[in-house]
């Protein structure tokens, strides 16, 4: 029986409880090969075209490891501050499936690649740590195709294109107490990941999956309640609102004297709710055992170190340096290390200007203005990094108004052109040269002869009128700084 | 030509001075297999297209003065557990009864990359499990020796193709016995090398980490010659060793002077007289040659049947997962639901003595048992390559018998699968240790059944091991 709305706890109930939550995340590693064969990677081939004997499971063949995939866990694992062990083992997990053509899944088992490291969260203004258990590397399976074939209602389709990708599982601690902390825990790691470039993390993909373990426990308990395991969120928004129901579930079922029972459920997208799947006594027993195979994975120091100098920059690193280097307000370096990508063009556009903050200030402020308009990413802008540069440069240089730049910079939006080529077509460039700004000076003052005495005679507050008359005549090309001069001089 | 008694020596010298042609020899190797295979159900199936084609090959680079390798047109025949390319490889399964790799085993194109010329696919207990090779889908193979007999298993059709004469050498492959015991019943040569020495790339898993290929042939040097073409490191394989490959026929100088050779006492408790007799012969003849002959202890013997029934279940009942009916395997239609469809097809699919495996296998590595059975299994593993390791550093090599008996009735031990697995009390621990080992020939009981002692040595002594098998060969053919 799912539970029904009505069957979920109260919020004064809700109140007496604490919620311990832990996150099983698999990540999709960026490699081009797959992790034991070399076929590709690449998604949206045509179905059972990128296989191999190793892949499809064919009887005789054997795994190799990839060196890359290796790379990328353990870069992974340095960014999420974890210990990685000089020997790790591979384990079968043996379990069937159509789409398991081994009938067992390589993975790790008691001797992870990495462990005990840590990701750190905001949680109402302050910082917190969450445990990282353990990384681990295994291959993914197939997929399983159900619906729409001709004989769909008799026979499943399996592709098993994906066979063999890299995946990392990443396991933390039972450390978070709400659905907010684990939405940002979740998006602290992605960004961490996606930052060194270990993975896309492209949910829509598959490319980051997450699984998780709730339960709750009366406020000041010591002890953990029992626990569920909510499978299939695979979207952040879903991990909030699953989680939330999960616990508000389990609360009411306590609350009304019942007991909660270990199992597997599904987060079902459609109803908001979880539904039970398997319970404990019909869990899978994996029969792990060290894959013989493989031989250990042994990873020296030397390795780990190269690794760990081919690393980019983690995101706290670099909103340090932002403001730092560059003197960024706080709140600007934050939002610039949201994404790698926002990150790196913003250092392209601060290059090109040679004036960070007004750099930070079009990108967080004009061209993401735009690009939300528009629903596109940083790494879909139609203006390059570059020539956003170049343009800020310009105002940099007095050479446009920042009135103009924005008109020049919209046109840069909707053509993809460079700043210099639509000022020139336009004829858009500003009007510094004292001799031009003279001649439309006198015409301004000649055609306001009565705000000219005004000003002479004492108000001299007209001038913002005058300089807007001369802005107005030269068609919003002077140089504003320099009318203000010019004018006075002419009026005293 | 006589076919049957050939060597690899004899073949090169009819082909270099032109007595008949590779493509000449295939044909008539083709002819007597199968004129002969009836008699011992060998083979399970012949391959005249790929023989003539690789015979033609061999042919044709010594037409433009190429030399075509070391098994330059050679007969071969790969046991049904190592996939061929475009061949059916059936594993003795009605599961894989119609299954064609798209791929050739790393052994097969080395073979073959050699000048070996593949007459057929050698018939076996089914996915290796058997000691009989009366497990297989597709009939008992007979002992060409003595055709009420068994071959031995679970290699039986590799060893009897060699000792019916349908081919020269052939493949086999070993998991705890299955290429030395099989080569003690039929009177020939067969060996396991090192663990990690031959790829088991497109070798079809039993119990990965005891898998070998390993050669059979009627003489110690072919033995050699065969093992120095298919071993070497494989990238395909993770296991296999970076460990340069000697010439193992310049081995073979026929100088065991010196050397020390050790008897495991363990080893000749439950011997049959016979047999203990023929070993006796064996050693006598060594120490005649200079040997130093020493008794040893490798007091963890004891132990190796039950460690190595337990890891080699765990270890299969994993590997025969994947034929469940979904992809390639043999399907039962008779199937409404998926866990139908898996049940069925495996239920009417495997043999017996795979089924009981897979249920000890599955058995030993569930939750609650693994520390007791498989973890347990894996420490004893370790203290049998430790015996070994000690006894190497007082002696050379290690002489023993192959089994406790020479080859037994059809049907004599059927019904009794611990009295079968007891048979492979003498090869498992070499197995379990990684070490090389194997059979040679050293004569034959009162009722003509012939007798083998085996011969270990440390990890990648091979070249070793080959001299003294040779040595023994010798005393042999001296009577």
């Amino acid at each position: 029986m799912p539970a029904s709305i009505d069957e979920l706890a109260p919020p004064g109930a809700l109140a007496k409880y604490e919620p311990v939550i832990g996150l099983e995340v698999h990540v999709q590693l960026a490699t081009a090969t797959k992790i034991f064969c070399s076929c590709p990677t690449s998604f949206g081939a045509a179905p059972n075209s990128n296989v191999c004997p190793v892949c499809l499971g064919l009887p005789g063949a054997l795994p190799v490891l990839s060196r890359e995939a290796v790379e990328l866990a353990v870069r992974a694992a340095l960014a999420l501050h974890c210990e990685v062990r000089p020997q790790s083992r591979f384990a079968r997990k043996n379990y069937f499936y159509p789409d398991l053509p081994k009938g067992y899944q390589i993975s790790q088992y008691d001797e992870p690649v990495a462990e005990h490291g840590w990701v750190e969260i905001q949680v109402n203004g302050e910082s917190k740590r969450i445990g990282i258990t353990r990384v681990h590397m295994e291959d993914d399976a197939g997929k399983s195709v159900h619906d729409g074939f001709r004989d769909s209602s008799r026979y499943s389709y399996v592709d098993l294109n994906r066979c063999g990708t890299p995946l990392i599982e990443i396991v933390s601690e039972p450390d978070m107490r709400s659905a907010d902390e684990a939405y940002s825990y979740l998006t602290e790691l992605k960004q961490v990941l996606q930052f060194v470039e270990v993975s896309t993390c492209d949910m829509e993909k598959g490319h980051l999956r997450c699984d998780a373990n709730v339960s709750v426990r009366l406020k000041g308990a010591g002890e953990f309640g029992t626990k569920t395991e909510v499978k299939n969120v695979n979207s952040f928004r879903f991990v909030r609102l699953a989680i939330d129901h999960e616990i508000s579930r389990q609360v009411a079922i306590l609350e009304s004297g019942g007991t909660i029972h270990q199992e597997t459920r599904l987060y079902n997208v459609a109803t908001g709710e979880t539904v039970g799947m398997r319970s404990k006594e019909h869990a899978h027993d994996y029969r792990y055992f060290p894959e013989p195979d493989l031989v250990p994975l042994r990873i020296s120091d030397a390795w780990m170190n190269r690794i760990r100098d081919s690393m980019a920059e983690l995101p706290a690193e670099k909103r340090a340096r932002f403001i730092a280097d560059y003197g960024l307000r706080e709140y600007d370096a934050q939002v610039l290390t949201q994404s790698r990508a926002a990150a790196d063009f913003f250092e392209t556009v601060a290059r090109a200007a040679g004036d960070p903050r007004a750099a930070a200030n079009w990108v967080i402020g004009d061209l993401s203005g735009l690009l939300n308009a528009e629903g596109k990413s940083i790494e879909e802008s139609p203006v390059t990094a570059e020539r956003l540069g170049e343009l800020v440069r310009l105002i940099a240089k007095g050479e446009l108004s920042n009135k103009l730049a924005k008109e020049v910079f919209a046109k840069m939006f909707s053509t993809g052109e460079a700043a210099a080529v639509i000022i020139e077509r336009e004829g858009l460039k500003q009007i510094s040269d004292t001799g031009a700004l003279e001649a439309i000076i006198e015409q301004v003052l000649a055609a306001n002869g009565k705000q000219v005495e005004q000003y002479r005679s004492g108000k001299t507050t007209v001038l913002g009128f005058l300089v807007g008359q001369v802005m107005k005549a030269s068609r919003g090309q002077a140089n504003p700084g320099a009318v203000n001069e010019l004018l006075k001089a002419k009026l005293t | 030509m006589e076919v049957s008694t050939l060597t690899i020596d004899a073949i090169r010298k009819g082909l270099h001075e032109r007595t008949f042609s590779a493509v000449e020899l295939a044909g008539e190797a083709l002819r007597f297999a199968e004129a002969e295979n009836p008699k011992t159900n060998a083979y399970i199936h012949l391959s005249p297209e790929r023989a003539l084609a690789a015979a033609q090959a061999v042919d044709a680079a010594l037409a433009r003065g190429e030399d075509p390798g070391p098994l330059a047109g050679v007969p071969v025949a790969v046991k049904d557990v190592i996939v061929t390319r475009g061949l059916r490889t059936t594993c003795a399964s009605k599961l894989l009864a119609n299954y064609i790799p798209p791929y050739d085993a790393t052994a097969v194109q080395k073979l073959e990359a050699a000048g070996g010329v593949i007459l057929g696919k050698a018939n076996c207990d089914e996915f290796a499990m058997g000691s009989s090779n009366e497990n297989s889908a597709f009939g008992p193979v007979r002992n060409p020796v003595a055709p009420d007999r068994v071959p031995g298993g679970s290699s039986g059709g590799s060893a009897a193709v060699v000792a019916q004469g349908t081919a020269v050498v052939s493949l086999g492959s070993d998991t705890g016995g299955s290429i030395r015991q099989p080569a003690s019943f039929c009177g020939v040569v067969g060996i396991t090398p090192t663990y990690g020495r031959v790829s088991r790339y497109g070798l079809v898993a039993f119990a990965s980490s005891l898998d070998h290929i390993g050669p059979f042939a009627r003489n110690v040097r072919d033995a050699a010659t065969l093992l120095g073409a298919i071993a070497g490191r494989d990238p395909l394989d993770s296991t296999s060793a970076n460990a340069p490959v000697p010439d193992y026929t310049a081995a073979l100088d026929g100088n065991v002077s010196g050397m020390r050779i050790g008897l495991p006492k363990e080893y000749f408790r439950d011997l049959t007289s016979e047999s203990g007799q023929r070993i006796q012969a064996v050693v006598d003849g060594l120490r005649r040659q200079g040997c130093d002959i020493r008794e040893i202890s490798l007091p963890s013997t004891d132990y190796a049947v039950a460690c190595y029934y337990i890891i080699c279940t765990a270890e299969a009942s994993s590997n025969l997962a994947r034929y469940d009916g979904v992809r390639y395997t043999t399907r039962s239609e008779s199937s409404e639901t998926l866990s139908d469809m898996y049940r069925n097809t495996r239920g009417e699919g495997f043999g017996a003595e795979c089924k009981r495996r897979i249920m000890l296998g599955t058995y030993v590595l569930s939750a609650g048992y693994y520390d007791a059975y498989y973890l347990k299994a894996q420490r004893v593993r370790s203290l049998i390559a430790r015996d070994f390791s000690r006894a190497f550093t007082e002696v050379d090599a290690i002489v023993a018998p192959v089994s406790p008996f020479p080859a037994f009735r059809l049907g004599e031990k059927t019904s009794d699968p611990l009295e079968m697995y007891l048979s492979d009390i003498y090869t498992i621990t070499g197995s379990l240790a990684g070490i090389p080992c194997m059979s040679v020939p050293c004569g034959t009981t009162s009722e003509g059944l012939p007798v083998g002692a085996q011969i270990l040595t440390n990890h990648f002594e091979e070249a070793r091991m080959l001299r003294v098998a040779e040595a023994v060969e010798r005393e042999m053919a001296a009577g």
